[in-house]
């Protein structure tokens, strides 16, 4: 079985490494299999581990559990067109909710925390303390502090990209550029990742030819 | 010969080469390292070629994506052969994650969310295994839960192969009193706002069915409040921006992360701003880390094949851009 299993799955990374070549029926045939299975994996793990897990092997005596299955069961009527409008009601529960969740998690860990955290004292590592920061520290804040203000700078619509307040902006879209240069840079890296770790399968538990 | 008997030749030839090697295998046939002086002319015949395609590419002839496509899959498969190691340098972010390890007394109890699946098992699985390893080789307690519901999965991969270490079996670890896995539950970033009142609503069990209050190691955690450190190892979404905004914000969790090479970007303003105390980006955080817990695994492995291919797809993109000024400029020859 275990010959069988790592031959099945060498058969199917070979199959999507196939697709560099062209698209073929080897390759349609595993990116559909990868598709079913996934399907099938998360249905059956939802509905062991929420549905089942939840009513029947631990089962909660909280009644928000019950009110969480009857909107469930409501979203379910979509599929009958007569009743499918109740379906809305769990779904603006749902998104009423979510946005009022987020909205302060974001506001308070995306806004106020990062701009706390652009405020810099730029020559010193504390606020009122001197010159005490180190070379690269000062570098840092000074980087820190000039591309938040031009980056923001170039979304400022309201007046016309002109003069000093265009070179900020110019400068501002330079910065942008460097950021999204860095995380290409690190994609190519996450990718390069995922094909090293087929190609230690392939090569390691597959053929035995490394460790 | 037509294309098509080509393809087939090819896959024969794959086929007979895997046959080769996975009877070599298990026949019991030791692994394939080269010697220096293999490794050093491998190296020089691939400089010749790419310097060979960008003569090539100044001459006007141009080649494929194909090409492109076998020259990254060779650097990547190449240097798991080759003898040598990738010096490695510790970056602030990751020396910051463990010296935040470091400092925890012994006993102290250490909650590690696996959220992630295997397609991103090749970054994260090694930062999971040299985390967990260095919390038991301290003496910490740790605590396993995902949000994916592989992520328990990818824990359990990992405990075993830390326990097989004959180090790691001296300690006599025992389940439920000093490592747990409660086990993967539905619900994404809600589950982390219900751990903050009760980890036991969230986990009535854990991951093979044991219930909660029977596990000496996690009876008396009630809440965040209980736990010393936590380690998020992500993927995506449920993940590291809501334990941060969740755990760390809210309940005022010490967190550690760490992310695959995608993800790392965001996670640097989190960093910055002090909401996390370390991290680990992608495979190099992974091996960096490793080198620090001085131990060996696949991350530091892996950092040559990873550095290579850089150096190529570099390389590509250099050949990529003469090509394209030196094609624009003839096309604008041809114009006047």
């Amino acid at each position: 079985m275990e010959h069988f299993a790592l031959w099945l799955a060498a058969f199917l990374t070979l199959g999507i490494i196939s697709f560099l070549y062209k698209d073929n029926a080897w390759y349609k045939l595993t990116e559909s299999i990868f598709i079913g299975l996934s399907a099938g994996y998360w249905m059956v793990s939802l509905f062991w581990d929420n549905f089942y897990g939840k009513f029947w092997v631990n089962k909660s005596e909280s009644p928000y559990l019950y009110v969480g299955a009857v909107l469930g069961l409501l979203m379910l009527l979509r599929l009958v067109p007569r009743i499918g409008w109740i379906s809305r009601w769990p779904l603006s529960f749902i998104v009423g909710a979510t946005s009022g969740l987020w909205l302060i998690n974001y506001f308070s860990s995306n806004i106020m925390k990062q701009i706390e955290a652009t405020i810099l004292p730029l020559f010193s590592a504390q606020f009122g303390s001197g010159f005490d920061a180190g070379a690269a520290a000062i570098i840092g804040n000074l980087v820190i502090v000039t591309g938040t203000f031009s980056g923001l700078v170039y979304f400022f619509f309201s007046k016309e990209h002109k003069g000093a307040f265009g070179r900020t902006a110019k400068l501002g879209i330079w910065i942008i550029m460097i950021t999204f240069g860095a995380s290409f840079g690190y994609t190519v890296m996450s990718r390069m990742s995922l094909f090293i770790g087929r190609i230690d399968f392939l090569l390691s538990d597959w053929l035995g030819m490394i460790l | 010969m037509s294309t098509r008997a080509k393809e087939i030749l090819v896959i024969i030839m794959i086929v007979v080469f895997s046959l080769v090697f996975y009877f070599r295998k298990i026949a019991g046939g030791k692994e394939i390292i080269f010697s220096n002086l293999v490794a050093w002319v491998l190296i020089a015949l691939l400089v010749l070629s790419l310097g060979l395609i960008l003569i090539l590419t100044i001459k006007g002839s141009l080649i494929g994506r194909r090409v492109v496509f076998i020259y990254v899959g060779i650097v990547l498969a190449l240097p798991l052969f080759m003898p040598f190691t990738q010096k490695i340098t510790i970056s602030p972010e990751v020396r910051s994650l463990y010296e935040a390890v470091e400092k925890l007394p012994p006993g102290s109890k250490v909650l590690v969310s696996f959220d992630y699946d295997p397609p991103s098992a090749p970054e994260l699985q090694p930062m999971g295994e040299s985390f967990i390893r260095l919390c038991f080789q301290r003496d910490f307690k740790v605590i396993i839960m995902g949000l994916w519901p592989q992520g328990p999965q990818q824990a359990n991969i990992a405990i075993d192969k830390i326990l097989e270490d004959p180090e790691m079996q001296a300690r006599n670890l025992r389940y439920g009193e000093d490592y747990v896995n409660l086990g993967y539950q539905a619900g994404n970033e809600f589950v982390i706002q219900r751990m903050g009142s009760s980890f036991k609503s969230m986990f009535p069990s854990d991951y093979r069915g044991i219930p909660y209050d029977s596990m000496p190691l996690v009876r008396n955690i009630r809440n965040f409040s209980n736990i010393d450190f936590s380690f998020n190892l992500s993927a995506g979404f449920p993940g590291s921006v809501e334990w941060v905004q969740i755990a760390v914000d809210r309940y005022g969790v010490e967190l550690g992360l760490g992310n695959t090479a995608v993800q790392a970007p965001q996670m640097y303003t989190y960093l910055n701003s002090g909401q996390v105390v370390g991290l680990l980006g992608g495979m190099n955080g992974g091996a960096e880390f490793e080198l620090l817990c001085d131990y060996k695994g696949k991350a530091t492995k892996f950092m040559l094949s990873q550095s290579f291919s850089h150096m190529v797809i570099i390389a590509f993109i250099i050949i990529g851009n003469v090509a394209y000024f030196l094609g624009g400029r003839k096309s604008a020859l041809k114009d006047k």
